[in-house]
């Protein structure tokens, strides 16, 4: 499980965390929504202990990951894999190398058994034999699933999603809200976090959501809550209206 | 109001002095992060190759072109005032003295800033404006020990070499000129150079040559792990890198030859 307690971040004097309170359930498919610069990265970011907050705790899997040194966060960071938005994937390395790249820093196995894995991943996500290509041979929606075989080849705890279907066109969004979807069924024991805008595939896909608004939580529920609500601020999320109680940058 | 404008005035000089000295500061922290790095298990050796290849076979045309019209030009050039007090014969260890001391080291050390560390600062920068070196922290990898670390074995590796054969090419230079066009004897040419260059001189020259090798991995790779904004950022990481490469290359070449005179 993973626990946010009184987390606070500030970049000068704009507080992006106030204070954040949040917790996200093991074994499900969590999407924590909300609009542009309401730190949803910046949360992701903390778990990943690729940033510290100026107060709090985050705990994950009853540790307390804000008072890890720098060896130990490296060796934290293992349990988890990340889909980034535009997969950044490698450009000077092969398809399969970039598959293998986790497992080449990480792993001890034989390179015969890390070749299969790969092979392994990249079936699971509907690529099998492509190794050899490049990135910038593939499509936008086939870089995305060469990133998430990368992200799952270690067979990691976490898997982290961040905007995996902005800028995509609605078939590939489905793809990828399929796969998502898909690999949290096929993997056991994963928890699969989604940083989206996109609330249809928010009420589609998730067994859990999350809004964050103002640095804290607004909502946090299951689909149906988020349907049934009568919260102002997610309601005018919900519709798009830029008539509410949110406020616009 | 004047006193106001001189509160202002140094206001801004205290932040901006303390923003240059907190960055000065990180950079110290990065260069004994590389250090530190760079003597810890696992060597990347096959990044350390590719890295040799890029930098030393790559840039061997270049230099190999630039030294050769360098040991020439400052020839002809020293060769005509020697031509006055007829004294000719010294061309040849006039120009491989000033190439090993000075112009071998400081050529090279341009050279390889422009071709090199743009090269580096550029693909480092892409890899950062694209989520990739994020990706490499996101999957536990420290991009220092990556990215920069078989850079730097590799610069500080083959730099020095660069410098030899940049010397190396530069007498050849002279020699042409001086024997073809100048007339001077073969035997009182290489006589001459071989009794005034010595091997101090071309240990300071190394001297100089790994300390700027250093400078320009460092400075290149760290404007590239710094840079942010797109395409632009990119152009922007480049050019600051190269012309602060430049200057701290100039910079420093004034204090170790202070040193080497001195001492």
């Amino acid at each position: 499980m993973i626990e946010f307690k009184n987390v606070r971040k500030a970049f000068g004097k704009r507080v992006v965390l106030d204070d954040l309170d949040l917790v996200i359930p093991p074994g499900k498919i969590t999407f924590i929504i909300g609009k542009s610069g309401e730190g949803k990265s910046v949360t992701i970011k903390h778990l990943m202990g690729l940033m510290h907050p100026d107060h709090g705790q985050i705990i994950v899997d009853g540790e307390d990951i804000t008072s890890l040194d720098h060896e130990q966060l490296r060796l934290y960071r293992r349990k988890f894999g990340m889909l980034f938005q535009n997969a950044a994937l490698f450009d000077s390395l092969s398809v399969g190398e970039n598959v293998i790249f986790p497992l080449r820093e990480h792993s001890r196995m034989p390179v015969p058994s890390m070749l299969e894995r790969v092979e392994e991943v990249l079936s699971l996500v509907g690529l099998p034999g492509i190794q050899h290509k490049y990135p910038t041979e593939l499509s936008t929606g086939e870089k995305k699933r060469v990133g998430l075989a990368r992200a799952l080849v270690t067979k990691p705890k976490f898997l982290l999603y961040d905007e995996p279907t902005t800028g995509m066109d609605p078939l590939v969004s489905e793809m990828i809200d399929g796969l998502i979807v898909q690999v949290n069924r096929d993997v056991p024991g994963v928890s699969s976090i989604v940083i989206s805008h996109d609330l249809k595939a928010a009420l589609a896909t998730a067994e859990n959501i999350v809004m964050l608004y103002q640095g804290k939580v607004a909502l946090a529920g299951s689909p149906d809550e988020f349907r049934k609500t009568k919260d102002p601020v997610v309601r005018q999320f919900f519709s798009g209206r830029v008539e509410g109680p949110m406020e616009f940058l | 109001m004047p006193i106001r404008t001189a509160e202002i005035a140094v206001n801004w000089l205290g932040v901006e002095t303390t923003a240059r000295l907190i960055e000065l500061g990180r950079f110290f922290v990065y260069v004994a992060d590389v250090l530190k790095q760079t003597f810890r298990h696992p060597v990347r050796t096959s990044l350390v190759f590719q890295q040799l290849e890029f930098i030393g076979n790559q840039s061997l045309n270049i230099i190999l072109m630039t030294g050769f019209f360098t040991g020439a030009v400052f020839g002809l050039q020293i060769g005509g005032i020697f031509q006055i007090f007829k004294a000719e014969g010294l061309m040849g260890a006039a120009t491989a003295k000033a190439l090993t001391r000075e112009l071998a080291p400081l050529m090279t050390g341009f050279l390889i800033s422009g071709r090199v560390g743009s090269a580096m600062t550029a693909e480092i920068a892409t890899m950062r404006v694209n989520e990739q070196i994020d990706a490499m922290e996101a999957m536990a990898v420290d991009p220092v020990n990556y990215l920069v670390v078989p850079r730097f074995i590799a610069s500080v590796a083959i730099i020095p070499m660069l410098c030899i054969v940049f010397i190396f090419i530069g007498v050849i230079g002279a020699y042409m000129t001086g024997v073809g066009i100048f007339r001077v004897d073969v035997g009182i040419f290489i006589e001459k150079m071989t009794q005034i260059v010595n091997t101090r001189d071309i240990w300071n020259g190394l001297q100089k040559s790994v300390v700027f090798s250093v400078l320009m991995c460092l400075i290149a790779c760290r404007y590239g792990l710094q840079a942010s904004g797109g395409a632009k950022g990119v152009g922007v990481a480049t050019t600051n890198s190269v012309v602060v490469s430049l200057l701290a290359i100039l910079g420093c070449d004034v204090i170790i030859t202070y040193l080497q005179v001195k001492f």
